[in-house]
Order: structure tokens, then sequence, then C-alpha cells
């Protein structure tokens, strides 16, 4: 899909009234269609191609990519890097920027960069602890949080001025999001959470991993009661688990992700637990599209980023509507 | 001192309306607080602030108080030290990601804030990212401060 204004690979789109972005992501959205967004997993590695190669499994499946900040506290190849390889081909990058590892000048300076190199999408996050990474020996930087973050980017924005008030000759111009764990305790304060995530400047979240749908419900439920599915665009989390063992591993080790006993029966009954994973993922996917206030699905697929495409079509979430590859861009360039 | 924590937060209602009571004696002194100079006593306020605040809440003493809008748990013993709630990696029992054998400081400040009767009110109060040049010093007389040039 290209829309009748689509720009040449790497040049943003305009802005259209009552949008805060120059990007495809807020339009597919505000257009009031149901959206699928993707985690791309960073390389190990200096090669440029390794993330085009990554990138091509979600041609034509997604309507943006999540470039992760370190996430699980490991070093990969930096959400600010892949962002600008990716947007140089005109794709619809969300830049996830963790407040572990950098503090406020640093922070500032990266919301600057990335909205220069094209980035019209920002999500902020704290960040996972370095106690789980690959080096628990680093020192944690917390110079700001989720919510001071997404002020501080607000800020920028609105008032087109760093924190220190000094001002900036073009502000970046970002659709702003924030994450959403309703799986965790304190379970009664995260709607709460969410509305402060608001306040503080979040028009679209995006969930954690997403296995217990009655727990999702309960969560949309108090959410529609604030009216903050008015407010926000809600986006939850999911992805396939390669076998039991694998979602069991996952939920003993990995903080906050709350998968039921269920999950891991219907996952070990299976022959082929990797195919019963992609399915389990899609059944997910559409029952929470039948969820009121859901605004579209984020999936991350760990190391099965190229079943996306199959999970994508199998799930037909998106109806007929294909979303934009790099070949659209080239069409509309000639 | 786990155990003086737990009980500040079971009882964070009449410790805060302690702590207004407090807040209000300060500010009748403040004119001769202010006479003597904030920052000639800072030392010996900070001092008495740490080992009050240090015993009954394990305060890190970040000279930014948020206390009475956290449910009287202080949010610096996060070990991420989140001020404006809790990050996603809280274990099904209420176990911090980082240390599980420590119960999430958001976990105590929601009930803390719950049991203070004030709804959500404070937990809503979006806090600015810490001053660090404040670390150490009183944030009783930094408020008695703030106030004052907030008026003037």
């Amino acid at each position: 899909m290209n829309f009748a204004d689509e720009p040449a690979a790497g040049e943003n789109l305009p802005i259209l009234p009552g949008h805060f972005s120059p990007g495809r992501f807020e339009r597919v959205l505000r257009a009031g269609q149901f959206a699928v967004t993707a985690e791309i997993a960073p390389p190990d590695s200096a090669d440029p191609n390794e993330v085009y190669a990554r990138a091509e499994d979600f041609n034509g499946y997604v309507d943006a990519i999540n470039a992760t900040d370190g996430s699980g506290a490991n070093c990969h190849m930096s959400s600010m890097g892949i962002c600008a390889l990716l947007t140089r081909m005109g794709y619809s990058m969300i830049l996830q920027m963790s407040c572990r590892d950098r503090n406020r000048i640093s922070m500032q300076g990266d919301v600057l960069g990335a909205a220069a190199m094209g980035v019209a999408n920002i999500l902020c996050l704290s960040g996972d602890g370095v106690q789980s990474g690959d080096h628990p020996e680093a020192k944690p930087v917390f110079d700001m949080d989720s919510i001071s973050a997404l002020s501080m980017v607000r800020h920028m924005r609105d008032n087109s001025a760093f924190l220190s008030g000094r001002s900036l000759s073009s502000p970046p111009r970002l659709f702003m999001g924030g994450a959403s764990n309703p799986f965790a305790p304190p379970l009664d304060f995260r709607p709460q959470r969410l509305a402060k995530k608001i306040a503080a400047g979040a028009q679209f979240v995006q969930t954690q991993y997403c296995f217990d749908i009655e727990r999702l419900k309960l969560f949309m439920a108090k959410t529609r009661d604030m009216g903050l599915h008015e407010k926000v665009f809600i986006l939850p989390g999911v992805g396939p688990m390669a076998s039991a063992k694998s979602a069991d591993w996952i939920r003993k080790n990995v903080a906050g992700v709350h998968i039921p006993d269920s999950v891991i029966k219907r996952l070990a009954g299976a022959k082929d637990q990797k195919q019963e994973g992609v399915d389990l993922c899609i059944d997910l996917m559409q029952q929470i599209q039948e969820i009121e206030g859901v605004s579209g699905i984020h999936l991350m697929a760990y190391r099965q980023e190229h079943r996306i495409g199959e999970i994508v079509t199998k799930s037909k979430v998106l109806g007929t509507r294909v979303p934009w590859s790099p070949a659209d861009s080239n069409r509309s360039s000639t | 001192m786990k155990a003086a924590r737990d009980w500040s937060t079971r009882h964070a209602k009449g410790l805060h309306r302690l702590y207004e009571a407090f807040e209000w004696t300060l500010e009748l002194l403040d004119p001769l607080l202010h006479k003597i100079g904030y920052q000639r006593l800072d030392k010996t306020f900070a001092r008495l602030e740490g080992l009050i605040k240090g015993f009954l809440f394990d305060s890190q003493s970040c000279g930014q108080c948020t206390l009475g809008a956290t449910g009287m748990a202080c949010p610096m013993n996060c070990p991420k030290t989140l001020r404006n709630g809790p990050c996603g990696g809280v274990r099904q029992d209420g176990g911090c990601e980082i240390k599980p054998e420590m119960t999430c400081v958001w976990v105590k400040a929601w009930e803390g804030s719950q049991q203070m009767g004030q709804g959500d009110s404070g937990l809503q109060v979006i806090q600015l990212p810490v001053d660090t040049r404040l670390k150490g010093r009183s944030s009783w007389l930094g408020a008695l401060k703030s106030r004052r040039e907030k008026s003037a």
C-alpha cells in the first residue's frame, strides 16, 4: 500500500492536519485501520546487509518496525544504527529508546538525530536491568524513567526546546509511544499507569507478550471505563513460541512475561510444537482483534521473523490491506 | 530495615498525617530558619532527615522527596530508580525483576497509597527526573526554599 502523496524512499510524508509525525504508522492508525508492528532482531554485526536481509521478512506485512535498544540488556547493533539504515530504504521505524544506558543529554541528542534521519515514531522505555543481560557488571544509568522520558520528548516536540529551556530551531516531529504490561503486578495499577503515560505524551502503546486473553480483556475493560482507548492506540503484543520447553524457559527467566499453564500444555501436546506455536499466535491475534478498543497487534517473533508473513496472512487481521514494502516507494519515485 | 520499611507502607496514612503536621511546624518556623540561612542549616537538617527517613523508609536521600505521593515507599530503592511507577518486569508474586527476594517498591507504593485513601492522585503526579545536585541535601529545607521562591 502506498499513499497518494507517497514520497521517494527515505523521504518523509507530508504531515496531515491533526497529525504529529510525517510517518505512515500514524496515518494508518488515525485512518482507523487495524495496524501491525513487528520487532526486528538487531544483528551482532557491523554489516548493514544483515539488517536489510532481516527487514525483508516484513515487506508488505507490517506498518512499522520496532528497532530494539539492547533488549534484555544484551549488546547488539544499536536502535539508532538500525533506524539509520532502514529509514534510508523508506521503512517506517519505531525507535526504541531505553533509559538504562544513557542520560538526558545523550537522549535528547538522539531524539534530534533520529528525527533528522526520518524516524517518525519513538517508543520510550525504562529498559531491562543490566543484571539480566550479558554485561551484568555495567553501570545502570536510569537518569530518566519511561514516563519522564515521554514528557521530555513531548516537551522537545511541542515546545521546541530542550529540558534546559534552550530552544530548538526545528523540533522533532514524532509520534510517541510507550510500553505497557497488563499482565504484571500490581495489576490494578496497570490501567492507572497507562493513564499516566498518556498524560506524559504517549499516543500509542505496545504491550508485553499476551498469552492470557482473559487478563487482557479485564485490562481493556478497565481501560475503556477510563476512556483511555479513545486517547491512545493500543497494540497488544504477541509472538510464536518455538516449543513448550522454550515457553517454559521464557516464563521462568524473562522478566514480566506471564504464560499460563494451559499454553504450555497446548504446546506440549502438539505433534509439531513449532507449528502449534505459530497457530497459537494466530489464534491470539484473532481473539485480540475482537476486543473493543484495540487498534492493532505488535509482533515479537524472536528468531522466527521469517514466519511473520505466514502469521499475518493466516490471521487475516489486515483484511485485504497490504502494508508498505520498498517496491511501493520505488514505483512512486520514478 | 526491611521490617521498618514494610511497617511504614502499612501505616502510610498515619505517617503521612504526621508528616503534614511536621511540615506545618516547619512552615511556622520558616521565618527563623530563613533568617539563620537554609545553606547553613542544610548539613544538620540533611543528617537528621537522613536518620529519620532512613530508618522509617530506607530513604536514599535524593533530596527531592516524593514519599507523600508514592504511598510512603521510597522509589529510589527501586534498582532502576523509577520514580513514576513500576516497570513491566515485576514478577507474578510481586517480586522485583532484579532482586527477586525484594518486593517491588511500586507494589508497596500501591498498597501504601491505597492505605492513605487519597485514591491514585499522588501516583498520577508525573515526577520530573532527579536533580542529581540535590542528592544528600535536605528536602525539607528544599521544599521551604522553593515555596519561598514561588511566592516571591
